[in-house]
């Protein structure tokens, strides 16, 4: 599961992040986002989305991604 | 100090895993009325009259803060008291808590900051009239500490002007004073019925002359006041 901040609340963590770049030489950079993985196995992939509108993620701030790896 | 002649109210201390900011709450309570702590993982809330979800950072703030705490044995007795009316305060890591529990609306942020910050904050009381600011004046300014970096309380604009309409915003951060980045300036905020109450700043560390302020007692002795006014009606 892929959880980032939703878009257009104020992500400072991406931010600073996206300062730091220029840094070190790596220009051009836009629209970092800094969020969370959680990676599980699970024996039924239809528990995905309720543990993540329960748990693992915060809707109203935040976006969540299912993504679906063969083992 | 009784009063109509019953015991004493109680206030119920709720303390998880990684709180740390409890016994400072039990002693804030204990000038008002009684008190006792309540761990995490017994659903029995003693006959508690009122609940104090403390600061601190439950279950190492793993996932999001309060996320996992939310999920407790003892909360879900406290959310089935809330919706029975009870009083609920959350003060830092407990309004981060009843937050994740739904029982208030937005959500907590880190600070725009980024940086854990520590200072004396000055709060103006926007509603002098609830169960927890009753014994406060409206329109005062009250000196409370705040410590967090999770703080930045965040709700969508439909929300927030629900809540405004609504006269759920409780307490602003002054002017120049919200150094978390918090949606309208917002310090603490009620749930729509008014017995669910939390906030950033610690309360219970402004009730002794020796840390500089004793501003934080007002919104316990509102609550003490909102439990006895209760039971001389009922």
């Amino acid at each position: 599961m892929l959880i980032r901040p939703k878009a257009g609340i104020l992500d400072p963590q991406g931010e600073a992040v996206q300062r730091a770049l220029p840094a070190l030489g790596f220009e051009g950079v836009s629209h970092v986002h800094v969020g969370r993985m959680v990676e599980l196995d699970v024996p039924d992939t239809s528990q995905l989305e309720p543990m993540c509108e329960k748990l693992l993620a915060n809707p109203l701030v935040e976006d969540y991604e299912i993504v679906l790896a063969d083992s | 100090m009784r009063r109509f002649g019953g015991p004493r109210m109680k206030f119920g201390i709720l303390q998880f895993p990684g709180s740390c900011d409890e016994i400072d709450a039990l002693h804030a309570a204990r000038r008002v009325a009684d008190a006792e702590l309540l761990w995490h993982g017994d659903s029995d809330l003693k006959g508690a009259d009122a609940i104090v979800v403390p600061g601190g950072f439950s279950y190492g703030d793993y996932l999001r803060a309060g996320a996992i705490a939310r999920f407790s044995p003892v909360m879900e007795s406290v959310i089935e008291f809330a919706n029975a009316g009870g009083p609920v305060l959350g003060i830092c890591n407990g309004f981060q808590v009843l937050c994740e529990a739904r029982l208030l609306p937005g959500a907590l942020l880190p600070n725009a900051n980024l940086r854990f910050t520590f200072r004396q904050v000055a709060l103006d009381v926007v509603d002098g009239e609830t169960a927890f600011t009753s014994a406060c004046v409206k329109g005062a300014r009250l000196s409370i500490p705040a410590k967090h970096s999770w703080g930045r309380y965040y709700a969508n604009e439909d929300t927030l002007a629900r809540m405004r309409a609504r006269g759920q915003v409780v307490l602003r951060y002054a002017r120049g004073e919200n150094f978390n980045g918090s949606s309208d300036d917002i310090a603490g905020v009620r749930n729509e019925r008014g017995n669910v109450f939390g906030l950033m700043p610690h309360p219970e560390h402004a009730v002794d002359e020796l840390s500089g302020s004793t501003d934080g007692l007002c919104l316990f002795a509102s609550m003490r006041r909102t439990v006895e006014d209760r039971a001389a009606c009922a």
